[in-house]
C-alpha cells in the first residue's frame, strides 16, 4: 500500500519531470498507480474503471503549466474529478413546514443504523427540532431496548411495540403517536438485512409503500469492500433513496466504498459518522473524502479541529510570535498543554496531508508521556531561561533536570529540538505554500529515519544522488520553466 | 453458497477433521444447509466473481485481455491487489499464450488460493483442564454478539457446558442482546451494569465458570476501532485479568471480521493482533453476496487461521471453516 498516492506517483513520473505535457504514454504508469491506490481504498472495480477512463480523458493532452511536475498535475485532476463525482453537497434533512417529516434508515446488519438514529436526534435537538424514534427493528435481539437506552440518554421519545411482529404496523402507529405529540421528525430504525434476502427486502418495500417516508437514507459502513456496489444497488432498486450516510470513518478505513455507492445510487451523501458519541456526525464534504480516499490527508478538517482547540485571537498571537522569532519555551509549553489531550495529537496528524503515517506514533502513550515530560521540564525553568534557552549551561541544566525528575540529556535534547524547530515554525507561518510543503516533506523524512529532531533542519538534500552535471541540467530546466511562467504572468 | 453445498456432499470428511474440536454432527451440517437453501429466498445476485463466465466451452487464449478480466474477478472477492496480482501472474507464467479450458485455469487458481489459505487446523484450542476461555473481539457492528450466540450454541450442542460473559458494557443494550441469546441456548451468563469495567465482568465470568465447573467461557467485548489506542489497551487489561485467574487463559482470542469488509480488515487484524493477541478469526455475514477474500492477505501477513464462518442470524447458522471449499466458492459461485 502507498503511504501516499502523491509519493507513488512521484516515483512513477521521476523519469519525465519537466516534460510539459501529459500523454497516454507518460501517464500509463501514473494511472496504473492511481488505479491500484483506489482499489486498495476499496472502490469497486467497475467504478474504478469508469473513473480511470474519465480521468485519462480529462488529463490527456493537458499541458503541465500550473505546476512543474506532471504527477502533481495528475493528482490534481484525479482529486478534482473525485470531488465532482462525490458532490454536490446537500446536508439538509428537508424538513416539512407542517406535520412530521418521516425519515427512514436502512442498511446491512451492523452498518450503524441504530447509532445513527441517535446521532440524527442529537443533531435535530441542537436545532430545536423535536424528534421521535420508532423501533422498527424487530429482528435483532434487544434492538428495541438499545433504541430505548439511546432515547433515554438523549431525552428523546421512543415508540415501540413489544409483541408486534409487523414493522409496518409499528411504523404507522409510531407516526400516529408522533403526530399526536407534536414531534416534527420521526426517525424509523429498520432491521439490518442482506441485500440478497428477498423476503426482507420486500418487507422494506412494504414499509416504504405503506408508510411513505419523506426521506430514505441508506447507512453504509465505511469499511465496506467490493460488495458495496451490490448491496447499495439492491437497496436503490427496492427503494427510492434520498441520501447516504457513511459510518465508522473515525478509524483508518479509507472509505472508497462511498465512491461505489455514489456511483450506483446517484443520491447525495448527507453525513459521515466519525465517532461513538452522539455528536460525532458531520456534514459530508467531498474535498475531505477525496483526500481520504487518495490518502492525502484532510487539511480542512485539521484546520477546523485546530480552531476548536485554539481560538482565533490566541492563534494570531502565537503566529505573530512564531513569524517574528519571539516564540519562547513558555509559548511552546502553552501549545503543548493544549494538545496534550488523549488521542488529540494522533487525530490531528491523521488529518494532515502526508502525515497519516505519524498517527500511530502520536497516538501512543509514549508520545503523550513525552509531552507531559516536556511540560514538566519547561516548568522547572526560570522565566529568563524560558525566554532565552541559550542561558542554560551545565549547572542550570542539572538543576532543571533534577526539578523535572528527568535525565540531564533530556533537557539538552529539548533545547536542541526547540532551537531547530524555531526556524521551521517561522517558515510555516510566514512562508508561502511551497515553503510549507518543503518543511512538511523534511519532517516526514526525518521521522521515517527515526531522527529525534524530526528532521527539522533548515537545509536538506534532494534525497537523490545526482552527478553535478545532472544537477546543473535540472536547475537549467527549472529556471527555464520559471522564466516561462513569469512571462505568462 | 456453493461452498456449503459442496460441504454437504462430504459430511464425513468434515466431522472427521473436526472431531477433536467436538464439531457439529453431520446431520446438523445437513440441517444448516437445508435451512440455508429453503428458508431464505435469495436471488443469486452475486458479485460477479465467477470465473466460469470468462470461458466458452472451446476454451480461451490466455492473453492480456483474459488476464485483465481475471484480475477484475479476483479483485471483486476483496482479496486486494497483492494476492490478485500473485494469482494473475501465476496464471500468466504457467499458461500464457496457450488456449486453455476453464478447468485448467480454475485448477491453477484454486490451487494457488488453497496454498495461500493453508492452515494447520480450524479446531478450537481447548484448555488441558477446563474451563477454556475464549475472548471475542472486533470492530463495531462486525457481528461479535451474534457470533458468540452461535458459537455458544454450537459448543452447547456438542456437549460443552458454556458460560457467557457480557463484557460489552459500552453499547446500549448489548448486555440484553447477549442475555436473549443465553436464554435461547439455555446457558449461564454473567452480566455487569452498563458502564462498569469490562475487565471486572470478565473476571467474574471466569470465577463463576470455575464455580459451576463449566467447560467453556466466552467473553463478549465492546466493539472498538483498531485505531482507538485507549480502548485497545482495555483489551490487554481483560487478558491480564483473565490470565490471573487461570494460567494460560485466554486460550483463544477470536477476531470477528465482517465478510463485507474491504481492505481495512487487514488493519483490523493487525491492530487487534497486537493489542489482544488474536489466535483466530470468525468470518461473519458470509451468507450475503460478499466473498470475504480479504482473509487471504490476512492469512499471508499475520498467519491468523479462520476458525468459523457465520451464515445467518439464526442460532444454528455457524459452521467450521473449510479452506478448500472456501477457495472453490471464491471463484465458482
Amino acid at each position: 500500500m502507498f503511504d501516499s498516492l502523491s509519493e507513488g506517483l512521484q516515483s512513477a513520473f521521476k523519469s519525465l519531470s519537466g516534460k510539459g505535457k501529459l500523454t497516454e504514454g507518460n501517464m500509463r504508469d501514473g494511472l496504473e498507480i492511481v488505479k491500484k491506490s483506489m482499489l486498495e481504498a476499496d472502490v469497486s472495480y467497475s467504478v474504478v474503471q469508469d473513473f480511470m477512463d474519465h480521468v485519462s480523458e480529462k488529463a490527456l493532452g493537458k499541458r503541465v503549466l500550473l505546476s512543474l511536475r506532471p504527477h502533481e498535475e495528475l493528482v490534481r485532476i484525479v482529486n478534482d474529478e473525485l470531488i465532482s463525482i462525490l458532490g454536490p453537497v446537500d446536508s439538509s434533512l428537508h424538513l416539512k413546514e407542517s406535520g412530521p417529516t418521516i425519515i427512514m434508515l436502512c442498511g446491512l446488519q451492523g452498518s450503524g443504523k441504530t447509532t445513527t438514529c441517535g446521532k440524527l436526534s442529537q443533531l435535530l435537538k441542537e436545532e430545536n427540532v423535536k424528534p421521535m424514534l420508532v423501533a422498527a427493528d424487530l429482528q435483532r435481539p434487544a434492538a428495541i431496548e438499545q433504541l430505548h437506552v439511546i432515547g433515554r440518554q438523549l431525552d428523546v421519545p421512543v415508540y415501540s411495540e413489544k409483541d408486534n411482529k409487523d414493522p409496518v404496523k409499528v411504523c404507522r402507529n409510531g407516526i400516529a403517536k408522533a403526530k399526536a405529540e407534536g414531534a416534527r421528525v420521526v426517525i424509523l430504525d429498520t432491521a439490518g438485512r442482506l441485500a440478497i434476502d428477498q423476503e426482507l427486502m420486500a418487507e422494506l418495500q412494504r414499509i416504504d409503500k405503506k408508510v411513505a417516508p419523506d426521506q430514505v437514507y441508506l447507512v453504509v459502513d465505511g469499511m465496506t469492500g467490493q460488495d458495496a456496489v451490490n448491496s447499495a444497488g439492491a437497496f436503490n432498486e427496492a427503494l427510492e433513496l434520498n441520501g447516504v450516510i457513511m459510518t465508522k470513518l473515525d478509524g483508518d478505513a479509507r472509505g472508497g466504498a462511498l465512491l461505489s455507492v455514489k456511483h450506483v445510487t446517484g443520491v447525495p451523501v448527507k453525513f459521515i459518522g466519525t465517532g461513538e458519541h452522539f455528536d460525532a456526525l458531520e456534514p459530508f464534504r467531498p474535498e475531505g473524502m477525496s483526500s481520504r480516499i487518495l490518502q492525502m490527508g484532510d487539511i480542512v478538517a485539521a484546520a477546523r479541529e485546530a480552531h476548536r482547540i485554539v481560538d482565533e485571537k490566541e492563534r494570531e498571537e502565537i503566529e505573530a510570535k512564531m513569524a517574528s522569532g519571539d516564540f519562547t519555551l513558555d509559548d511552546f509549553k502553552g501549545m503543548m498543554e493544549k494538545v496534550a489531550k488523549p488521542g488529540l495529537m494522533g487525530k490531528m496528524m491523521g488529518l494532515m496531508p502526508g502525515m497519516g503515517q505519524f498517527k500511530e506514533m502520536m497516538d501512543s502513550d509514549e508520545a503523550e508521556g513525552g509531552i507531559r515530560q516536556t511540560i514538566g521540564a519547561i516548568n522547572s525553568m526560570t522565566m529568563a531561561e524560558r525566554r532565552n534557552p541559550k542561558l542554560i549551561d551545565v549547572h542550570r541544566r542539572t538543576r532543571i533536570a533534577k526539578g523535572a525528575g528527568v535525565q540531564a540529556s533530556t533537557i539538552s535534547q529539548l533545547v536542541k529540538q526547540f532551537e531547530t524547530m524555531k526556524p521551521v515554525m517561522q517558515a510555516m507561518v510566514g512562508g508561502n505554500v511551497g515553503d510549507r510543503m518543503k518543511m512538511m516533506r523534511q519532517m516526514q523524512r526525518g521521522a521515517a529515519m527515526g531522527d529525534p529532531t524530526m528532521g527539522m533542519k533548515t537545509k536538506k538534500g534532494t534525497g537523490e544522488r545526482l552527478s553535478s552535471q545532472e544537477k546543473k541540467k535540472r536547475k537549467k530546466e527549472r529556471d527555464k520553466l520559471l522564466r516561462k511562467l513569469k512571462k505568462k504572468r | 453458497m456453493a461452498f456449503w453445498r459442496s460441504k454437504k456432499t462430504d459430511p464425513t470428511e468434515t466431522s472427521e477433521s473436526d472431531s477433536a474440536a467436538a464439531a457439529q454432527k453431520p446431520e446438523q451440517a445437513m440441517g444448516i444447509l437445508a435451512k440455508m437453501r429453503s428458508g431464505l429466498q435469495k436471488t443469486r445476485s452475486t458479485l460477479n466473481t465467477d470465473i466460469r463466465d470468462l470461458f466458452k466451452s472451446e476454451g480461451r487464449l490466455v492473453d492480456d485481455a483474459l488476464l485483465d478480466d481475471l484480475f477484475a474477478k479476483l479483485i471483486r472477492t476483496d482479496m486486494g491487489t497483492g494476492p490478485a496480482e500473485t494469482i494473475r501472474d501465476d496464471v500468466a507464467k504457467r499458461l500464457r499464450g496457450r488456449v486453455v479450458k476453464l478447468d485448467e485455469v480454475l485448477e491453477t487458481i484454486t490451487e494457488q488460493t488453497q496454498s495461500m489459505l493453508s492452515q494447520e487446523s480450524t479446531e478450537l484450542r481447548l484448555a488441558d483442564s477446563p474451563p477454556t476461555v475464549i475472548l471475542v473481539v472486533g470492530v463495531n457492528g462486525s457481528g461479535k454478539t451474534t457470533s458468540i450466540g452461535k458459537l455458544a450454541y454450537h459448543l452447547h450442542h456438542t456437549g460443552h457446558k458454556v458460560v457467557l460473559g457480557a463484557a460489552d458494557t459500552f453499547r446500549a443494550a448489548a448486555v440484553e442482546q447477549l442475555t436473549v441469546w443465553a436464554g435461547r441456548i439455555g446457558c449461564d451468563i454473567v452480566t455487569g451494569n452498563e458502564g462498569v469495567d469490562p475487565a471486572s465482568v470478565a473476571y467474574q465470568t471466569v470465577e463463576k465458570a470455575i464455580d459451576l465447573g463449566a467447560d467453556v467461557v466466552i467473553i463478549d467485548t465492546a466493539g472498538r476501532l483498531q485505531t482507538q489506542t485507549n480502548l485497545m489497551q482495555q483489551l490487554e487489561k481483560i487478558r491480564r485479568v483473565v490470565e490471573k485467574k487461570i494460567e494460560g487463559a485466554p486460550h483463544e482470542v477470536l477476531l470477528v471480521l465482517d465478510a463485507t469488509a474491504g481492505q481495512n480488515a487487514i488493519s483490523q487484524a493487525k491492530g487487534f493482533s497486537e493489542a489482544a493477541g488474536c489466535t483466530g478469526i470468525i468470518l461473519a455475514k458470509l451468507d450475503g453476496s460478499a466473498k470475504g477474500g480479504v482473509i487471504l492477505p490476512i492469512r499471508e501477513q499475520f498467519q491468523l487461521p479462520v476458525k468459523f464462518v457465520g451464515l445467518g442470524e439464526k442460532v444454528e447458522d455457524i459452521a467450521v471453516f473449510d479452506p478448500d471449499s472456501f477457495a472453490r466458492a471464491l471463484f465458482t459461485e
